[in-house]
């Protein structure tokens, strides 16, 4: 026996079709939490990460026990809570001794764990540490400038899936326009060796320059850390192709009002609306409208002109 | 793009991303001390960020109240989707029959003419156009039985062909469900048939009364339960194996003498100590005596009729 069930509150629709796929995707939301132990400096990585990405970040305060994302049976509650937030990224953060400060970025397709990167965390500075003229603090939810370098990047092919990673991490929504006041953060990683990439997080001082193009000057804000790559877990290859699959066509704009007729060729209807004869205002009777005045006043401006003009010439 | 130096630099640039990459810089591998790495690390940042605003500033741009505003184009770099394409919905019964026989969908008016009350009334909604519910006078057709209820009829009818309908409209879901294709308001459930005999839908079973099922049924098992297969996820039983009760061995716990008994009677039992004990004294008397009286009338009791005592022999007379 089935039965259909269908929101009976607009809100409750609306948020379901929000959740659902679409064809043209909006940014994704990020999930933080950390495992049973982490330290003073994991708990302030996911704080500040959580605060970079306020708009579209959901963050787990709670210890969580049964979160092993390398292991085939503990995703299920990654998968689980990805489903029940919907978010898509995932930074899951946790403290052994064996791996200290760690931290797990991974990366969902349809709530199943598409792949995963371990980094540790080193050298951490925390944006608290840094001191600077507040006027540049970057704004929350602008976009950022994303920087990459270091030839690890090309070749390493873990440092290859980080920068993905990253990038999807730290890019935000996908837009068509872009106000350029807005630009004021930009995200700094190089690779300073193969296995480690020193991340930072700037704010953009814009200065004038001969040319439409400002000089930019970069200014360190935010955290900064060091990060080490551990262990990294790629998506299957029939996975990945069906993650990167774009549909070609465009999602249909309804276009109201347009009918195509074969005599008259593309014809649209004006609406007028209801003309209430009665009310309507005929003449505007106030004095100063009057026609005479205005007149009046023209030949009185010309008057004074011409004589201005004569004095002048006297 | 190409920015000529000492070192030809050239960085790959994905503006619709904001998104530069300098795949050519290389960092010293014995490092001088941070403060200057960092320097190092700011300077190329700065160089790729100013690659960008270069394009950047360069599109054409539309001056509004908070600032100009720039035409991004389409990311380059490809990035996963997040969930999978929006499947076609496969097409109802109805659009499949539509579709076979031509049927072109049209445009209903809203407002329609009603000639009863010659007014334009709506379609559907209050007071509309050929309601059913408000036709005064059914008249008596021959086929009509007597006794029946045209206006009852009427609404039977109505009821049926509404259930009908849901009907429908549950296996084109359902199909649509298959296909992958469900919308995203809609969601099926499986309920529960009521009770046989009585309109009572049966109890919801809680988490926890699942547990207690679930942790008798692995307790039956001949291991208690320890090696059953376990979904992914699924939390361990709480009381594993088998249960034993241990009798207090220490006086201080209970009554010592208890377990004393137990173990001894257990001994005596493989020991067979008191031999009369085990033996069914009673038992064995029976049998004995029945085997005995088997043996006297050489025969079995049951063929044989049973002799009466009270009547005196034939040849006894004369």
């Amino acid at each position: 026996m089935m039965e259909i069930r269908t929101p009976k509150t607009g809100k409750a629709k609306r948020v379901l079709e929000k959740r659902a796929p679409k064809l043209v995707e909006t940014g994704k939301k990020t999930l933080i939490l950390h495992g049973t132990k982490t330290s003073a400096t994991l708990s302030s990585v996911l704080m500040e990460l959580y605060r970079l990405k306020k708009g579209g970040a959901i963050r787990y305060s709670r210890r969580n026990e049964n979160i092993r994302p390398f292991e085939s049976g503990g995703e299920t509650s990654l998968e689980f809570f990805s489903q029940k937030t919907d978010c898509s990224i995932f930074v899951y953060g946790s403290h052994t001794k064996k791996r200290p400060d760690n931290l797990v970025l991974g990366r969902m397709y349809d709530h199943q764990v598409y792949d995963l990167i371990e980094v540790g965390i080193e050298n951490f500075k925390s944006l608290l540490a840094f001191s600077y003229d507040k006027k540049f603090a970057p704004h929350e939810g602008s976009k950022p400038f994303i920087c990459f370098t270091g030839e690890g990047f090309e070749n390493v092919p873990e440092l290859k899936h980080l920068k993905e990673v990253l990038t999807d991490l730290f890019r935000g929504e996908v837009v068509d326009n872009l106000n350029l006041t807005g630009l004021d953060r930009a995200y700094v990683c190089s690779a300073i060796s193969p296995t480690k990439v020193f991340l930072t997080h700037c704010a953009l001082k814009l200065k004038k320059s001969g040319s439409i193009v400002p000089r930019m000057e970069l200014v360190e804000v935010g955290p900064s850390m060091d990060l080490v790559i551990r262990r990294n877990r790629l998506p299957n290859d029939s996975l990945m192709k069906e993650a990167m699959r774009t549909s070609k066509d465009k999602p249909k704009k309804k276009v109201k009002n347009v009918d195509q007729d074969a005599v008259l060729g593309k014809t649209g209807k004006i609406y007028m609306p209801d003309q209430k004869l009665g009310d309507m205002k005929l003449l505007d009777k106030s004095k100063g409208l009057k026609r005479e005045r205005k007149e009046a006043k023209l030949k009185h401006k010309e008057e004074t002109v011409s004589k201005k003009m004569k004095e002048s010439s006297e | 793009m190409d920015t000529e130096m000492e070192t030809e630099q050239i960085y790959q640039v994905d503006v619709g991303n904001l998104l530069a990459f300098n795949p050519n810089h290389r960092f010293s591998s014995a490092p001088s001390s941070r403060g200057e790495l960092v320097k190092e690390i700011l300077t190329e940042g700065t160089k790729l960020v100013q690659e960008i605003a270069n394009k950047l500033f360069n599109f054409p741009s539309t001056e509004t109240n908070d600032g100009p505003i720039v035409q991004l184009p389409p990311p380059t770099t490809k990035l996963p989707r997040e969930k999978h394409i929006p499947r076609p919905k496969p097409p109802t019964k109805w659009e499949e029959f539509a579709l076979k026989k031509g049927i072109q969908k049209r445009k209903k008016e809203k407002v329609v003419w009603d000639e009863q009350t010659n007014q334009f009334k709506r379609r559907h909604g209050y007071d509309r156009v050929n309601d059913d519910n408000d036709v005064p006078i059914i008249e008596a057709k021959e086929s009509d039985e007597p006794g029946v209820d045209p206006f009852a009829k009427r609404l039977d009818d109505k009821k049926k062909r509404v259930g009908k309908q849901e009907k429908n409209r549950l296996q084109n879901l359902k199909a649509a469900e298959k296909a992958g294709a469900l919308p995203s308001h809609v969601q099926l459930a499986a309920t529960s048939l009521p009770i046989s005999g009585t309109k009572a839908q049966p109890k919801k079973i809680g988490k926890d009364e699942l547990g207690d099922v679930a942790g008798l049924a692995a307790t039956s098992t001949a291991s208690g339960g320890k090696f059953d297969k376990k979904l992914p996820g699924e939390k361990p039983p709480k009381k594993q194996g088998k249960h034993h009760k241990y009798l207090p061995v220490v006086s201080g716990r209970g009554d010592v003498n208890a377990e004393k008994e137990q173990t001894n009677n257990v001994l005596s039992k493989i020991f067979s100590k008191h031999s009369h004990e085990i033996l069914n004294v009673g038992k064995a008397i029976n049998m004995y005596n029945v085997k005995k009286e088997k043996k006297k009338s050489g025969r079995s009791d049951k063929l044989k009729p049973k002799k009466d005592i009270t009547k005196k022999p034939a040849n006894k007379a004369k």
